[in-house]
């Protein structure tokens, strides 16, 4: 029988805020631990929080760069569960009325759907030693925002593709840094199996603990024919949660905390709703930045860019802002020297020099090879391509003065060339360009010294 | 888990709150939430028909502070209502995930 895949992510992205969700704490990654917290986040008894109004908005402006629909009227609810990370056994989240409903995710060929986008607080951080387990509750209470997709991805590389394009979308609006790393994007995967042409949805495996997006692509890669081949031998899948372990390579079912998933959601007493206006709106609508897609196909209309090209320099956000300033006469050369580069924001290079390494090349002053050396060496230093062709010693010589003088040179010192281009092999020539250049260290602008021999050759 | 004022699950709600109960105190707070919910349900004899829920009593909303940070507190002072602690870190029995 055929099996598909029906694949859900559950993305949870920090938002890039000063400070936390319902606190004045200091929201930086790497500070020493519990050392960002107050009764708020530590979920005194009698505290008051305040929405941080950046947070809604950045949810907002999410929402509104994949589609969804801003609900007007949204509120906050209690999910309440006992667990050390989350010191009020509650988390504050958004339950039946979230702040973004609907919208899509572009990837080739295909929208992939998203049900909503809620903005709740983070929990802590836990660490397991031997016998103990410890918390730091800096991360607490920092904003989280949860995107749910519909169940419309289908193999492992729609999910790749779609979390590569929703981290673009995020990084591009400035919402979040997305940095996996740093915990700032986390995925949740829920994937069932079925067989084609089935309507109804197989029992669903949830999956954690991916940390990166290549990493759920593998998990995805062996969940799917694990499960796959557990029906083939009979068996049932049971709704379970596995955790993904990379450098295994497999998935394994994790103890539950909980059998009885019990949140018992009710609205947070403490929080007002949200209403959003149309002037609210209008606000956040002129943040609206230019998606990547939309860049993408810019690049190749403006600068004339091949499809690949556009599509590597646009997927670095960075590099793409890098380019436009560096574009210039010559847009595809400029791109070639930058798609070499691994990370833009790490080297002292200034747009405009990149500008000046092609036109050097253009205009003979250094080979295509002799560039080479040059962009790297600007790449480290950050000093102007002229500045380090003259250190080099590297400036191709094009004055045709001496040129002519090494010609000569080479002329008188190969009658048998010379006598040999006269009776019709024209290769020949080589041989004297060869020597010009010997002659001049290497130094000669090669083409020139081509059309001065022919030249001279021609009227002797 | 619905629980109606009739029949309360005392051992699920006990294990949702993570808490070990003998049966002595099972017996005497399954009666105590009894009477509490039965006190609540009062509240569903009022005819609500054409009353459109509401999340809170007070109509306000939008009630937002700017994003900004501010000083937390002294970190010896937090860890002070911990139990035990190490490294900057509260420290408990190991958790099982």
């Amino acid at each position: 029988m055929n099996y598909e895949a029906v694949i859900g992510l559950e993305v949870h992205v920090q938002l890039k805020t000063q400070s936390k969700l319902f606190c004045g704490c200091a929201t930086e990654f790497g500070a020493e631990p519990n050392t960002r917290v107050c009764p708020v986040c530590l979920g005194y008894p009698g505290v008051l929080p305040v929405m941080n109004a950046e947070a809604v908005r950045k949810t907002i402006l999410s929402g509104l760069m994949i589609g969804c629909k801003i609900t007007q009227f949204s509120k906050w609810d209690r999910k309440n569960y006992f667990y050390p990370d989350m010191p009020k056994n509650y988390q504050v989240s958004q339950y039946d009325l979230p702040l973004c409903l609907g919208g899509a995710v572009q990837i080739s060929g295909k929208k992939l759907g998203v049900t909503r986008i809620h903005l709740e607080e983070d929990v802590a951080k836990s660490f397991h030693f031997d016998t103990t387990s410890g918390v730091d509750f800096n991360r607490a209470g920092t904003p989280l925002m949860e995107i749910v997709s519909e169940p419309e991805m289908r193999s492992p590389e729609d999910a790749f593709a779609y979390l590569t394009a929703l981290k673009e979308i995020l990084i591009t609006g400035g919402v979040s840094d997305c940095d996996m790393e740093k915990g700032q994007l986390r995925c949740d995967c829920n994937v069932s199996v079925r067989p084609v042409g089935q309507e109804k949805f197989g029992e669903k495996v949830e999956i954690k603990n991916m940390n990166s997006i290549s990493g759920v692509k593998r998990a995805l890669e062996y969940e799917i024919p694990r499960q796959i081949a557990a029906l083939g031998r009979g068996e049932k899948i049971f709704q379970e949660t596995r955790r993904w372990d990379d450098e295994a390579g497999k998935t394994s079912v994790m103890r539950t905390k909980e059998y009885a998933h019990d949140y018992r959601y009710f609205p947070e007493p403490d929080l007002m709703p949200v209403t959003v206006s149309d002037a609210m709106l209008a606000e956040i609508q002129k943040l609206l930045p230019e998606l990547p897609e939309a860049r993408r196909q810019r690049f190749i209309y403006q600068y004339g860019l091949p499809e690949y090209d556009a599509g590597v320099l646009v997927a670095n956000a960075a590099l793409a802002k890098f380019f436009e300033k560096a574009a210039g006469k010559n847009p595809k050369a400029v791109a070639n020297w930058m798609m070499s580069v691994s990370d833009i924001t790490t080297t002292p290079i200034q747009p405009t020099q990149i500008g000046e390494l092609v036109t050097a090349i253009d205009a003979g002053q250094i080979s295509g090879k002799q560039g080479k050396d040059v962009f790297a060496a600007m790449l480290t230093t950050g000093k102007s391509p002229a500045i380090i062709i003259q250190e080099k010693g590297l400036a191709q010589v094009s004055d045709t003065g001496a040129l002519e003088a090494f010609c000569e040179q080479a002329i008188a010192g190969n009658p048998k060339s010379v006598a040999d281009f006269k009776a019709g092999n024209k290769a020949a020539v080589n041989a004297l360009v060869g020597q010009v250049m010997k002659l001049s260290k290497g130094k000669a602008n090669p083409q020139l010294v081509g059309e001065i021999l022919a030249k001279k050759l021609h009227s002797a | 888990m619905p629980e109606d004022t009739n029949r309360i699950n005392i051992d699920h709600v006990a294990h949702l709150a993570r808490l070990e109960l003998t049966d002595a105190e099972k017996t005497k707070f399954a009666a105590q939430l009894k009477d509490m919910l039965a006190y609540v349900a009062k509240l569903s004899e009022v005819d609500v028909t054409g009353v459109e829920p509401t999340a809170h009593a007070v109509p306000l909303t939008n009630v937002l502070r700017p994003d900004e940070s501010r000083p937390s507190i002294d970190p010896a002072l937090v860890l002070k209502n911990a139990p035990e602690s190490a490294r900057g870190l509260i420290i408990m029995p190991k958790i099982v995930e």
